[in-house]
């Protein structure tokens, strides 16, 4: 039944990719027999995220780098991830909205996920995701972010190019963003780059990096996504990035999400832990510490 | 393995652009925990088939304010060449009395007129939903 499943998704077949991608989505043991079953066919396709705060643009550009790859012969695949609500569970998926021009397109295939309220911006499956559209053969796979702040970095962890994407204007976010997400950046866009504060951010861009500890060399581009300006500088960029990083082993991303998946189950033991209640109260009444609560928590899991 | 919310595409096919509607329903259904993949009106017959492919929705709907609802009987038509008859359609919206059978027999689930509640809608939604789900899961 899934080895007939898993063969399709090896041939490309976009049903079956679709239902792959459900599959892994919500956990079940059928996404866990495809990720082993395509595990050893996996790396050839190159992982490229695109993050930044919202508005910058990043669907549209998105939409238009698709373009620009679509040209050069690549098949895509994106993962747009857009924030469930904090209060309902649910989400309004709308990034590919952006991406119209592609809805025809049998070479690109897209899927909107929902954040569930997992921290970095992406979803919790969203890697996996990306490993199962490496499997269906597509050349090029996008990671889009939910619009981020300071804080959402993993993209970079994932992706072997990260696309940091701003727009003019925004001083005080470049400010405030300056110590986060701009740190991952292999390359920075100026979005919206036919707005008059334009150049001035990408100089303040090119001087935030100079005054990095580590000088490293990402290219500062313009892009106005809408009018496709731009657009092939960016894959080129892109490319240039990848030639020089080349391929990561493929050991390091696997053993982070091994590493991953046993830290949530540890931490829903813990949860579910009869010491627990006792060593919180204690901690409350001030009899013991936060730091020896939970050491004697991790001593009481290692005796389980 | 964790419940995926019931996740359903609003959408607009034909020339009407009135999107108002659609986007309060989409609002409602996000509002009840669902998913929701927006996409803004004009959309083509083949373009909405192959976003309910790649997305694996589990409910299809169709907001009409104009005569966009004569078009859906073949959406459905295509929808079940492309292998996803399973997807429930629904329509919401101005659809005329004597144009509701025409609709039914070309297999919407529901149709839901002007002054329909958001619990009727969100109500007759998720079930339909959960029965797509369930029917897909015994599936492949």
């Amino acid at each position: 039944m899934t080895a007939s499943l898993v063969e399709r998704l090896l041939r490309g077949e976009p049903a079956a990719l679709a239902r792959a991608i459900t599959a892994v989505e919500t956990e079940s043991a059928r996404g866990r027999d495809i990720l082993r079953a395509v595990q050893p066919r996996l790396g050839r396709a190159r992982l490229v995220g695109f993050t930044g705060p919202p508005g910058a643009g990043k669907s549209t550009l998105v939409g238009a780098y698709v373009g620009e790859l679509r040209k050069r012969g690549k098949s895509v695949g994106v993962i747009a991830v857009d924030p469930s609500s904090p209060i309902s569970g649910g989400a309004i998926l709308g990034d590919r909205l952006r991406m119209t021009e592609h809805a025809g397109d049998p070479g690109v295939f897209i899927r909107s996920l929902a954040s569930r309220g997992h921290l970095g911006g992406l979803s919790p499956a969203a890697s996996r995701i990306a490993d199962l559209m490496d499997a269906a053969g597509k050349d090029v796979v996008i990671l889009e972010t939910v619009g981020a702040g300071q804080s959402e970095v993993e993209v970079a962890e994932v992706a072997d190019v990260a696309v940091v994407v701003c727009a003019p204007g925004l001083g005080d976010d470049v400010q405030a963003i300056k110590a986060g997400i701009l740190e991952i950046a292999d390359v920075l866009v100026v979005n919206k780059s036919d707005l008059p504060l334009a150049d001035r951010t990408r100089r303040q861009l090119k001087a935030m990096l100079q005054l990095r500890a580590a000088r490293v060399d990402v290219a500062v581009l313009s892009t106005t996504a809408t009018s496709g300006e731009g657009v092939a500088a960016l894959a080129d960029a892109v490319e240039a990035v990848w030639a020089a990083k080349g391929r990561p082993p493929p050991g390091t991303r696997l053993k982070r999400i091994i590493a991953e998946a046993a830290a949530r189950e540890i931490r829903a033991k813990i949860l579910a832990s009869p010491q627990l209640a006792a060593l919180s109260s204690a901690v409350e009444r001030g009899e013991l510490d936060v730091a020896t609560a939970a050491a004697a928590l991790v001593r009481a899991l290692g005796e389980d | 393995m964790t419940e995926r919310p019931p996740k359903i595409l609003v959408t607009k096919i034909g020339f009407d652009g009135h999107d108002r509607g659609s986007r309060i329903v989409a609002a409602y259904l996000r509002d009840a925990g669902m998913d929701v993949v927006y996409t803004g009106p004009w959309q083509q017959i083949p373009a909405v088939v192959k976003l309910a492919l790649e997305e694996d929705i589990d409910v299809l709907g169709i907001s009409s304010l104009a005569t966009d609802h004569l078009l859906v009987p073949k959406l459905i038509e295509a929808l079940r060449e492309a292998g996803l008859g399973h997807i429930p359609v629904v329509v919401g919206g101005i659809v005329p009395p004597e144009e509701e059978p025409a609709l039914r027999a070309a297999g919407v689930a529901a149709i839901f007129h002007p002054g329909a509640s958001r619990e009727e809608i969100v109500a007759e939604v998720g079930r339909l939903a959960r029965l797509a789900r369930a029917a897909v899961e015994g599936d492949v």
